[in-house]
């Protein structure tokens, strides 16, 4: 439940220094491409903040988005601020289960009225309120009851930012985003499969720090997290630069770290953080691993033509369509020939002669 | 329609339907052209002027007749230029090879990237100057019609959206590669129908007239 603890209150009984806590403040600010003149305002702002309800809603999802924030393998600044808010109802975290989750829920939304956050994860579906459902609840009207109190909703994960794999073709569920269904109120799209759990912590130290929702790109993401693409920010790069690419996962080129482009990285056209801010506390990111980058946080990346087909390549079967045409334009251009042939023998049967002395005969008459 | 949106339909549907309209365009051409046929030849051969027909495909790119070289040199530097930019530009950059590769099975070397940006450029150069030279070009400008300036605005299109997408010029990547893409599917739909055919009946008339050159005459 929420209390009346500050989050400089909260963070201080669970043993983080006032150094640790300027040093996370001096980090977020640097990750959100702000001043370092904003540090001592961003931990004044977290200092005075109160812990803020959050209410957590599953839907159709793997629970990757959950794991990839709760699952920090030292207690990490970021898992504490995680701590710091008053997580008043999660259905995989909370130790409640049927009524008593669901009336906590309730008493949250009602104790928290228009100031509490939303986070989201997992897409809706729409095909049918009965394919995913909460204590007999449809997710749609679990969604539409949870979002009229919401200050902020944080779409977490690309499935709620924008219906993710439930939405792959052929969308068997009718999976909806997040953005989709509610539109009165301010969204905020951390997308990613799963988002990096320091972005999630970012958004939220932004939201708190400055009380309103950050700069989002056209796809309504955080552009401090999404304003850079991942193909940019490579350091593989120089690779494709200099035209070295890996061809196999196993080849010369793969072990030198060459290029991943012919593999099917998705770099160029994704927008993250995962080049610069990577994983696993700064340890590697995927292309760093040898695998080219799926591009899991932009929309339909499922259906982005395959994961290890370069992206300049078709997505359908290209050689297939053409023989369509190949075999259309000869059929037609053989008929068309024949036509001609016929037109000319015919012209040349019907061609009468004429003698120099019709043509004169002509003339006098 | 999102960016994603725009992208996945040019890179499917729209590169299908584009590819159809060029395959089914072309082979109607062709098949019209060679069944048109040709007079029996009476006369006794000299030879069978397959080979002459050969030489003749790249004898005609040379310019070894003087006088007329003299008058025209700016058309054939500034053609030599653009083709040879665009054919580099087309056939080495190794994104474009793996299009290739995904129909045709196999693949070639490729250039680094910088050298095939600066092809495009050459290639884009030559074509505004090619452009410039037409319209200032009095004799030129007469003998051009509009089918002329569209078919170089075509051509044009893909290098322009091509080079913006590789310097992620002014619009998102996606857009600009889906820009790109688009720009190659309408060069698709309209190569068939207008003036760009010859970048295949040259071939075909060059080794006609080799050909027919080459059966001519006594032999020695």
């Amino acid at each position: 439940m929420s209390d009346d603890k500050t989050l400089a209150e909260v963070l201080r009984n669970q043993g983080v220094s006032r150094r640790g806590f300027l040093k996370f403040c001096a980090t977020t600010a640097s990750m959100m491409a702000l001043s370092p003149a904003m540090v001592p305002r961003i931990a004044e702002a977290l200092e005075q903040a109160r812990r803020p309800s959050v209410i957590w809603l599953s839907f159709q999802e793997c629970t990757g988005c959950t794991e990839s924030l709760t699952r920090s393998h030292t207690p990490t600044i970021e898992g504490l601020i995680f701590d710091a808010i008053s997580l008043d109802y999660h259905h995989t975290l909370q130790a409640a289960s049927g009524d008593a989750a669901e009336h906590a829920r309730e008493e949250a939304m009602k104790e928290n009225w228009g100031k509490y956050i939303l986070v989201v994860d997992g897409s809706i579906p729409v095909g049918h309120e009965n394919y995913s459902t909460i204590a007999g609840i449809s997710n749609l009207k679990m969604l539409e009851e949870t979002a009229k109190g919401a200050a902020a909703i944080v779409a977490v994960g690309s499935c709620a930012a924008f219906g993710g794999l439930p939405m792959a073709n052929p969308n068997p569920t009718g999976a909806a985003a997040v953005s989709d269904i509610i539109k009165d109120k301010p969204i905020i799209n951390v997308s990613g499969c799963p988002p990096i759990p320091v972005v999630i912590t970012g958004v939220l130290a932004q939201f708190l720090t400055f009380g309103k929702v950050p700069d989002l790109d056209s796809l309504g993401r955080p552009m401090a997290f999404y304003g850079k693409n991942i193909h940019d920010r490579c350091y593989r790069r120089p690779f494709y630069e200099r035209g070295e690419f890996a061809e196999t996962f196993d080849d010369e080129g793969a072990k030198k770290g060459w290029c991943l482009f012919k593999l099917g990285c998705k770099g160029p056209i994704t927008y993250n953080a995962c080049a610069t801010t990577k994983w696993n506390e700064g340890t590697s990111w995927p292309v760093e691993s040898g695998h080219g980058c799926l591009g899991c946080s932009e929309p339909r990346f499922w259906d982005m033509g395959g994961f290890y087909n370069a992206l300049s390549t078709p997505t359908i079967d290209i050689a297939k369509t053409a023989g369509i045409g190949l075999a259309a334009g000869a059929a037609i251009g053989v008929a068309a020939g024949a036509l001609n042939r016929a037109k000319k023998a015919k012209a040349t049967r019907e061609h009468e002669t004429v003698t120099v002395d019709d043509l004169e005969k002509g003339e006098k008459s | 329609m999102s960016a994603v949106d725009f992208l996945l339909w040019v890179r499917g549907p729209g590169l299908a339907i584009a590819s159809i309209i060029f395959v089914f365009g072309m082979t109607l051409k062709l098949f019209e052209i060679f069944m048109l046929g040709r007079k029996k030849n009476l006369a006794e051969l000299r030879g069978s002027g397959i080979k002459e027909g050969f030489v003749t495909i790249f004898t005609r790119s040379r310019h070894a007749d003087t006088y007329s070289t003299r008058h025209t040199k700016f058309t054939y530097y500034s053609g030599w230029v653009f083709h040879l930019g665009l054919f580099i530009t087309v056939f080495l950059l190794t994104p474009h090879i793996e299009l290739f590769k995904s129909f045709l099975g196999f693949g070639w070397w490729a250039l680094p990237t910088p050298i095939v940006d600066l092809t495009a450029v050459i290639a884009m150069i030559a074509l505004l100057a090619i452009l410039f030279h037409r319209i200032t070009n009095p004799v030129l400008k007469y003998l051009s019609v509009g089918q002329d300036y569209v078919v170089w605005a075509l051509t044009f299109l893909p290098l322009l959206t091509g080079y913006m997408a590789y310097h992620h010029l002014f619009f998102r990547y996606e857009w600009l590669l889906g820009f790109h893409i688009l720009s190659v599917c309408i060069l698709l739909v309209f190569f068939p129908f207008t003036k760009l055919t010859h970048a295949m009946t040259l071939f075909i008339s060059r080794w006609y007239n080799g050909m027919m050159g080459g059966e001519k005459g006594v032999q020695q």
